[in-house]
Formats: structure tokens, sequence, C-alpha cells
């Protein structure tokens, strides 16, 4: 069923959709109405789950630890401080092997106080051991969802939604809303290799010494490198069912492009205008949307990247002392496979808008020079 | 082995089950009271029982990866976390079909009274059903002994040195949890086992957070000899220090134990290395706010409606 | 509760062997914390009222009954003497081991 819906309220009918059996969750801007809905649909049971209304994000993650370790699927929503006070229990779940899957819409971090959009607050998370998919549109988001959980529970390893604030999050687009009966075919309940109970009492996550604690993240690891031929696989299936693809990347007019633009989230959809544009005036132009940014996809980025003259990074986020973040992830992934030089571009920090005059002044800078004219391009700050 | 045969047909005067849930081979120093806490606790609760143990002395008394002490099974969970741990344990289970299992939150005074007390006032407030059980031992003594807020007044820490022992009281969790108008708060001493079995019976057919805690000494971070863990439990009583009482739905109180004639503090004190530096006059103002408490206690009972 | 048996311990070879998450496969009385001792407990069952109070108090679930009497399980008493301490009628008193 066809329906408009707001990016958050897109993620609520992900989870319902998964059938999510726990859900726990504390309220935060720009992420209120992904909790409201799910309110509503358990309290008209629409939706057969417990909601535990928590006193905290870090309360909500941990509610989601205990529920994933007794077997149920679980799901949370929260927005960068909530997000950060998570993050203990972000590596919890993927030390615990809980596969959680979490919605997050990016807001910058405080102070001062921003509800804008920036990635500041899931890429601080990039190391907590979680699957993190960018989404670039309200059906991407619902569907991610769905695909996340059979991802994530195959693995045992947590996933996060993550939206862009208010250009998403509360942006109503068309979605299709698919029937339930078709999801439970591509979803089937959650069938954990371990769980909790009396009936074979096991100690979970306790005391582990130098002798184990190396091999359980190897194995962690060793999982991880699993999930991009799964995430793959699993968009295909779900292609086959619903008629919608989704994969690690998502290339744009990258088979003859000279200047390739690498995005994530929303700002993809903004570079593919600059793209158009510029590609009536005669420029090859193409564009690269990372979707996954955990695992990072190094095939699928070498193998676009590498044909191109030039690749311009945009990044909504910084690394402090070091440059922007997926520009880093690219540059690593390109190391000893391709010397297309990579430019690196910073803008639309808390919330700044990236618009096409935006791409137009990237674009002509990275045509402009033979490699990058400094460590970090900053496009429209005002200096 | 060379039974007295006279005796023979006598059949031991047992006041527990013999069931045991904890076995041996634990980590606990000797003398540690928070194991004999977990004795009897699953003696009363059984096999079908699930644990949050957030970081305290248990994540490491009941042993290392891959082992386990206890018959039933553990989710070592975030040091903040024990309360919300439990709870959203309970929904999983339930969602999952198991609504039989007793799901018990088991944490130290750290856990309890500082760090957890955010999650454990969220869970109390929504009277999420789980048992929520402090052993305390009054100080972190998994981390070698620093002063928490359930640190009595006057005592030795390593962060408390004599020359500045804490000056201020042990907070008053208890009534900080009647407050929340929970269906039960008791406390519970492991000198007292019988009692301890029957609170711990009494809210295993409670629905509704319930929340009961142990007076745990512990020798290592105490200063006391092992074997004197029993008889401190007692004085704790004996003097007031620890009263045992209950209260249900936040308003009605219940003293359990009510001495003939109370103990002076200062015989609890003084058997304890960890209080041996106190002076006359703290004592006696140890002894003022031992007797105001207990005469509030009382007036909490009497004041309580039928 | 009967006389327990101490148990083997539980190697990993390789990361193979080992569970996806740190979750405990066996117990815990493979670890004989009997060698933790200085001074046992030795029980003279001729004054022994059969009152279940060493048992009861026993932090290291190493006293069993056998007989309907208790007996100390000196593979894993510890020593601390809780046991002798509450005795009612002082039917039990520490010994120091033999180094």
């Amino acid at each position: 069923m066809r329906k408009v819906l707001m990016g958050n309220h897109a993620l609520s009918y992900g989870a319902m959709l998964s059938r999510v059996q726990v859900v726990a969750a504390y309220p935060i801007t720009p992420q209120t109405q992904v909790v409201e809905l799910l309110s509503e649909m358990c309290a008209e049971k629409i939706l057969d789950a417990q909601f535990i209304k928590v006193e905290s994000e870090h309360s909500a993650m941990a509610a989601c630890l205990g529920a994933s370790l007794a077997g149920a699927r679980t799901f949370t929503a929260t927005s960068a401080q909530g997000l950060a006070l998570m993050h203990e229990l972000l590596h919890w779940a993927s030390g615990g092997r809980l596969p959680v899957v979490l919605g997050n819409i990016n807001r910058a971090m405080a102070p001062g106080w921003s509800i804008w959009t920036d990635q500041n607050d899931s890429l601080s998370q990039r190391d907590t051991g979680w699957m993190q998919f960018y989404c670039g549109s309200n059906q991407e988001v619902l569907d991610s969802v769905i695909q996340a959980f059979k991802v994530a529970e195959k693995l045992h390893i947590p996933a996060m939604i993550i939206l862009d604030a208010f250009s998403l999050s509360h942006t109503y687009e068309i979605v299709d809303v698919p029937d339930q009966e078709k999801v439970d075919k591509f979803l089937p309940p959650f069938q954990p290799k371990f769980r909790l109970t009396p009936d074979e009492p096991h100690a979970f996550g306790g005391l582990t010494s130098p002798e184990h604690y190396f091999e359980l993240r190897y194995k962690l690891q060793k999982d991880m490198e699993k999930a991009p031929a799964l995430i793959e696989e699993t968009g295909q299936e779900f292609e086959e069912l619903f008629g919608r693809k989704l994969g690690l990347v998502d290339p744009y007019k990258c088979d003859d492009a000279e200047i390739i633009l690498v995005t994530s989230g929303t700002t993809g959809y903004t570079a593919r205008v600059a793209v158009d544009h510029f590609r009536e005036k005669g420029l090859k132009v193409g564009n690269l949307r990372i979707r996954v940014l955990r695992p990072f996809p190094f095939e699928k980025v070498q193998s676009i990247l590498s044909h191109a003259k030039k690749v311009a990074v945009i990044d909504r986020n910084i690394s402090y002392g070091h440059h922007g973040i997926f520009y880093q992830e690219v540059k690593s992934a390109l190391y000893g496979n391709s010397s297309v030089p990579v430019f690196g571009y910073i803008t639309g920090l808390g919330g700044r808008d990236i618009t096409l005059n935006t791409f137009q002044k990237i674009i002509e800078e990275t045509q402009r020079n033979e490699t990058p004219p400094e460590r970090i391009s900053w496009i429209g700050v005002k200096k | 082995m060379n039974h007295p045969q006279k005796k023979k047909q006598n059949k031991m005067r047992l006041t527990l089950p013999l069931e045991e849930y904890m076995h041996s081979g634990h980590l606990a120093c000797q003398g540690c009271g928070a194991t004999l806490a977990m004795r009897y606790v699953l003696k009363a609760l059984g096999q079908r029982t699930a644990l949050c143990i957030p970081a305290c002395c248990w994540s490491v008394i009941d042993g290392p990866f891959p082992y386990s002490s206890l018959d039933v099974p553990i989710f070592h969970c975030a040091f903040e976390t024990a309360a919300i741990s439990a709870a959203g344990l309970k929904a999983g289970l339930e969602m999952v079909g198991d609504h039989e299992t007793q799901v018990v939150a088991w944490a130290g005074d750290g856990g309890t009274f500082d760090i957890g007390i955010q999650a454990l006032s969220g869970v109390a407030e929504r009277n999420d059903d789980i048992i929520y059980v402090c052993y305390d031992n009054e100080a972190y003594m998994n981390t070698g002994i620093q002063r928490s807020s359930a640190t009595p007044f006057g005592a030795w820490t390593t962060t408390t040195p004599v020359k500045h022992y804490k000056n201020r009281p042990k907070k008053d969790i208890d009534a900080i949890l009647a407050a929340h108008r929970i269906p039960y708060v008791a406390t519970a001493n492991i000198s007292y086992p019988e009692d301890l079995y029957r609170k711990v019976l009494k809210a295993k057919n409670i629905k509704g957070t319930r929340f009961i805690h142990i007076y745990a000494p512990c020798p290592s971070g105490w200063k006391t000899r092992p074997e004197d863990t029993i008889k401190l439990g007692k004085l704790a009583v004996q003097t007031c220090i620890f009263p045992l009482f209950e209260v249900e739905e936040g308003s009605t109180w219940k003293i359990n134990i009510k001495p003939r004639e109370k103990k002076p503090v200062e015989e609890y004190l003084m058997r304890q290395g960890r209080f041996r530096h106190l002076t006359a006059e703290a004592i006696a103002l140890i002894q003022e706010e031992v007797d105001r408490r207990w005469a509030r206690l009382l007036k909490y009972e009497e004041t309580s409606p039928l | 509760m009967k006389k327990q048996q101490p148990t083997k311990k539980i190697i990993f070879h390789s990361e193979k062997e080992m569970p996806l998450a740190p979750y405990s496969l066996g117990s815990m009385l493979h670890n004989r914390t009997g060698a933790w001792r200085n001074i046992r407990p030795e029980i003279n069952l001729e004054n022994c009222i059969q009152c279940g109070i060493c048992w009861k108090f026993c932090p290291d679930v190493a006293i069993y009954i056998e007989n309907e009497y208790p007996v100390v399980d000196y593979t894993y008493c510890k020593g601390c003497g809780l046991c002798a301490e509450e005795c009612p009628v002082k039917c039990i008193t520490m010994v120091e081991e033999e180094k």
C-alpha cells in the first residue's frame, strides 16, 4: 500500500512490519515521531510488542540487550546526544552478539545545542562493531529496517539505520508499505544461535581473560567480513519479492564519469541533481552514494572509483585533527589499488544546507586542481 | 565416617531447603556475606530464575568465562543497568513465551545506591515486574574498598582515609524505593537466613517491582575476621544500625525484629578495623543518629495504615 | 545436598571451538578452593546436635550432609572458620593445616 510518510514514520513502519517484539526508547528531537507511532501501534495492538518507556537512552539500549538475549526481536531509535549516551552499550550489543536494530536520526552534537543534521553522532560510533546503513529516501528507510533485521540476526551483529534530521526524518515522501504476509515470508521469526533461558543456564558476558578475549573479537570481525556479501544477497532476495534493490553502494552515472562525487545520506540525491546539471554542460560527473559504512564495501568502492579521473568525497562530519571521515575511509580503500586523486570536502555541519550551489563549488574546485590544494577544503564556511 | 550410634535416628534440623543452586569453587573471599546472600536467595527462588549482574563482587565471584558457579542463567550487564537489563530481559522472555522465569537484578551497593539508581528508579516508577536485590557491603569492594553512598558515617575506605573518614551518613535507599510506592521493599540480613528466605518467597509471589536490600558483611573490606561475618550481621540488627523491616505499597511499614534492649553501637563498630580510629565523640554521634533513625522507623510503623 | 564432584577445566584449542559470545559452558567446580585454606575445621560428631547451623552458614557450600550429619568438603572449604564460630555446642575446632 502506498502511503505518504515522513522518514521517522518509515522507521516505525519498518519496525512494525519486522514484527519487533520489544521496543525500548526515550524521546529526543528529531526522533520523537518514531516512538510516538510505535507507542500507538502497540496501544492499538497493530503491533504485538512490549514497549518499555525508559528514563534514558542508556536504559533504552540496556533493555534492548536484555530482551535480545532472551531471544526477542528488539528495536530502538535515537539521535545525537542519545546515541552518545548509549555508547557504552553499543559495544555491549556487538560484543554480546545481540542483533538489535537501532534507528538513528543524524543530528549535530552539542554544544551549542543543535537539532539539525550532521553525521558526527553516528560516525563517533563507527568502531563499536555495529553495521551502519545510511539512507537516502524514506522508502529506503523502511526497506532497510526489514533487511537489517535479516542480516543482523543471521550474523548476530547489531545494525544501525541512519537518516538525516529533517531533510529525511521530517520530510514526507510516497512510500510503498509492503504487505505483512510478504514481509513475513522474507523475514522469518528470530531464531537465535544462543539465548538466555533457565532450561540451559549459561552465564553471559562474564570476566574474559586475555586467554579468550582476543579470539572472541576475531570471530566478530570474521563475521563482519561475511556481511558485505550477505547484505548484497539479502538485497537481491528483497528485490525479487518487492521489486526494489538496495546494495552496499548506490552508483549513479559512474560508468563513464571523470569526476565521481562520493556522498552518503540524502546528500546523494542533491548530488544527483548536480550530476545531471553538469552532464548537460558536457562534464562527465557521477555520484557514488555509500549506503553501508560498516562493513566497509571495499571492493565496490575500489572497482567503481578506480575508473574515474578524480574523486571528490563530501563529508557532513569531521574527525578533528584529521579530515572528513568518509574521505579517510575512501582513501584507505583506494590505497595501493588506484592512484586516482581523492579530494576531500567538508560542508553542511550543524545542518547548514547542502545545495546545488555547494556541489557546483565542489565540482569546480575538483576540476580546477590536479591534486587536492589543501588537506581540508571547507565549502560554505564564512572564513 | 564414624557416626555416633546413639543419635543415628535423629534427623538434621534444617531451617532452609536442602537444594543448592550455587555450588563450590566460586571466587569469593573467606567469610563473604554476599555469597551467603546469593545462596539463600536462590534457595527461595529455585532454578526458574534469571539474574542480571552488573559490575560488582558477584561478577567476579561467579567465575570467569567459560565457567559459572550458579545453576541459573546470568546476564552480566553494564554497571548502571542492573534494573533495566532485568526489565528488558523479562519483557523479552515474556515475548518468547516464557511467563514463568523470575528475573532478578542482583547488584552491589555501588551499582544500586550510586551508578544504578537512575535505571532502578525508572524500573520502580514503571513497576516493571522484577525482583531487585541489592547486597550491601557498604563500599566498592570489587575495585578495592572505595567509598560509596552506602558507606556509613565514620568508616575508613581507601578513598576516605582515617584522617578524612566518611563524614556523611549512608543514603537511605529503602526510603527512596518506598517513595516509589512499589509493592514491596524489604531489608534482610545474611545472619537471619530464615527471615531472608521468607521475604524472598513473599516477593516471589508479588507482581511488579520488588526491592530487597541485604546486609552483607565483607571481611576484606571491613577489616574483620572472616569468622565474625554472622556475628556482625546479628549485631547490626541488635544495635538497630541495620533494622529488619518490610514496606508494602510504600506506606505500610512493619519492623520484623525489635531488640528488647538495643546494644550500644560501639560493640558493633569496635569489631571492625574500618571503624577503629573513631573517637568517643564520633561514636556518640553515630549512636545519636542510629537512635534517631530507629525512632523514626518506629513512627513509620506506628502511623502505617492497617 | 550431596558431595560435589570436581569437574574438568575447559580448554579451547582454537577460536572455532569457542562460542559466538562469551558465555559459560561449565562449572567452577573445577576450581578446588580447598587450596586457599590455612586452617581446617574438624567436626567432633560425638557432640554434634545436628542443628545444621554449620551447613547453613557456609559461604562456600563446603559442608554437605551425609547420614544426617554434617561433613566438611575439604576439596572446597576455604577455612573461613564461620562454622566453628557459629556452632552452638562448639564441636567444630579449627586446626592449623600442615604445610
